[in-house]
């Protein structure tokens, strides 16, 4: 679960990202998080994996205040999330496999759970058959898949995406939503940062709309709600 | 540590060092330049020292005792000698002796002094040690200052100005060698930070997946030590071959009984030992500095 009590951020060159959120994540549910550039999307779910920490107020994670936390505390913090970007951010000199294994792998995984575990999500998202590729024979949905992978394989409770469908055609983003459906149907909490009205208005799903770095609406089954 | 671990820490530590190979061979060679300058430093210092040990030891002071004084007054300097506290030991020495020991000393030619010992014109002395040699100037002129007491003589300039020079040659031996370092330890640390762009993506994707910030320091660990070890191999053999060298060729010329320098064995591989262990410090420093820019949480 994810708390925010009357949170500010104020970056150190003087822009005010957020401006009193106060909001409350269950477990194992899907999240929009909606709005104009620059409304504070980003700010927003990067406290919820310590990226960046609150100037004034509360975040709490599972009840953990992550403004308490210990630096040595966050690599545990991250393992029960899973991050997904616009730009896939994959290494590209790895192969899919080694993607995806390198989350287990610095973590220290013992090697035998390594394949299994890998093999598994790969499979889950359609690209065990590449696993030898490399990122740049694959297509953007592909990329995306892999990060998708990688940011399961180590069963997070919770899966964070920033705006994952931004770079990719209609038919790829289905693709991916489609996964993060599934993900989201086996219990894992999902919160996705898009500026896809379509994909909003059509899986319809709780919307958090942002505007100027406060909340302006919270819906369930919400609609994307303004235009571009 | 998981021995897998470890191995793929060792793995990735040399796949930098070979990917950015024109860099390392920069980084390594900051390392020996610093090495050879830092190694020539303490060959000089540490036989510096070596040096002023002997003097130290050696030092000591003579006090003359007037020859007219009494047997008591000879006991009454003694006691006053005895409750200076710098004093760490003295003995008294008959003028007999004195003549037997400058006899001795002076090995054929003292054959000529024996004709005095019938009448020996030499001072009965008290020798006096000091806990340290700089205490030898205070002591001896409070000595001075006793009655019954004719001379007093500890090798004053001599002494004083080799500890002097001894002294400064340390304060600046050290300044220079901490410079050095520092200096290195700046140079390795900046050679890194140009290859780590590379690898910035890397370690953020670490973070991001929770890897320990220890997990993704240890690569950078293993990659400065081998920079400082790689780097100490010169400066190593030239220490063993150019001591050698040295020893052979200046020990001999120096022929004073309290200058002599440090013997080949063990000191060139004390001094290897020393330099290699510097060369790792220097390089592990210099790595693990340049990666923390990107751990801060």
């Amino acid at each position: 679960m994810i708390e925010m009590n009357n949170v500010y951020k104020v970056y150190d060159n003087g822009v005010t990202a957020l401006n009193g959120i106060s909001s409350t994540i269950d477990n194992g549910e899907f999240v929009y998080v909606v709005g104009p550039s620059g409304a504070g999307k980003s700010s927003f779910i990067k406290m919820m994996y310590r990226e960046e920490v609150p100037s004034k107020g509360q975040v709490k994670i599972n009840h953990v205040d992550i403004g308490d936390m210990k630096d040595k505390q966050v690599p545990y913090l991250r393992r029960s999330i899973g991050v997904i970007f616009q730009d896939f951010k994959l290494l590209p000199k790895l192969t899919v496999y080694e993607n995806v294994a390198f989350a287990l792998e610095v973590i220290e995984e013992n090697p035998r759970k390594i394949r299994r575990r890998v093999m598994d999500v790969l499979d889950k998202v359609g690209l065990k058959h590449k696993a030898r590729f490399i990122p740049a024979q694959l297509s953007g949905g592909e990329q995306q898949r892999v990060a998708i992978a990688r940011a399961i394989v180590n069963n997070p409770k919770v899966v964070i995406a920033d705006e994952p469908t931004g770079n990719l055609d209609p038919d790829t983003s289905w693709e991916i939503m489609r996964i993060f459906e599934e993900v989201n149907a086996s219990g894992t909490t999902v919160i996705m940062a898009t500026h896809s009205k379509d994909i909003v208005n059509k899986i319809r799903r709780r919307v958090i709309a942002m505007e100027n770095g406060q909340i302006v609406r919270d819906e369930h089954r919400g609609e994307y709600g303004y235009e571009d | 540590m998981k021995i897998n671990t470890f191995k793929r820490h060792f793995r990735e530590g040399t796949k930098n060092l070979v990917r950015n190979s024109w860099m390392t061979v920069a980084a390594v060679g900051a390392v020996t330049t610093t090495l050879v300058l830092v190694a020539a430093f303490l060959m000089l210092m540490l036989n510096l020292n070596q040096i002023a040990d002997n003097i130290e030891s050696d030092a000591e002071i003579r006090v003359f005792i007037d020859l007219s004084a009494e047997e008591e007054d000879i006991d009454e300097l003694g006691h006053n000698i005895e409750d200076l506290n710098r004093v760490e030991e003295f003995y008294f020495s008959s003028k007999d002796e004195e003549l037997e020991a400058l006899v001795e000393d002076l090995g054929e030619d003292g054959e000529a002094w024996e004709l005095f010992e019938q009448d020996n014109p030499l001072n009965d002395v008290y020798v006096v040690e000091t806990y340290e040699a700089e205490d030898l100037a205070g002591v001896a002129s409070t000595i001075e200052g006793f009655s019954n007491v004719d001379d007093v003589d500890y090798g004053s300039e001599t002494v004083d100005r080799l500890l002097q020079f001894n002294q400064y040659a340390r304060y600046i031996g050290i300044t220079f060698i901490a410079a050095l370092l520092l200096t290195a330890i700046f140079l390795i640390s900046n050679t890194i930070k140009m290859t780590i762009t590379a690898r910035r993506d890397e370690i953020g994707i670490m973070r991001l997946v929770g890897a320990k910030n220890s997990f993704i320091r240890w690569p950078f660990f293993v990659e400065g030590m081998l920079t400082g070890v790689i780097g100490s191999v010169i400066p190593i053999a030239l220490v063993l071959g150019g001591y050698h060298f040295l020893y052979i060729n200046l020990n001999d010329r120096l022929n004073f009984q309290f200058i002599e320098l440090l013997p080949w064995n063990p000191f060139a591989w004390q001094l290897s030992l020393m330099l290699l262990a510097i060369g790792a410090f220097i390089g592990i420093w210099g790595s693990v500095m340049s990666v923390r820019k990107f751990l801060k949480v």
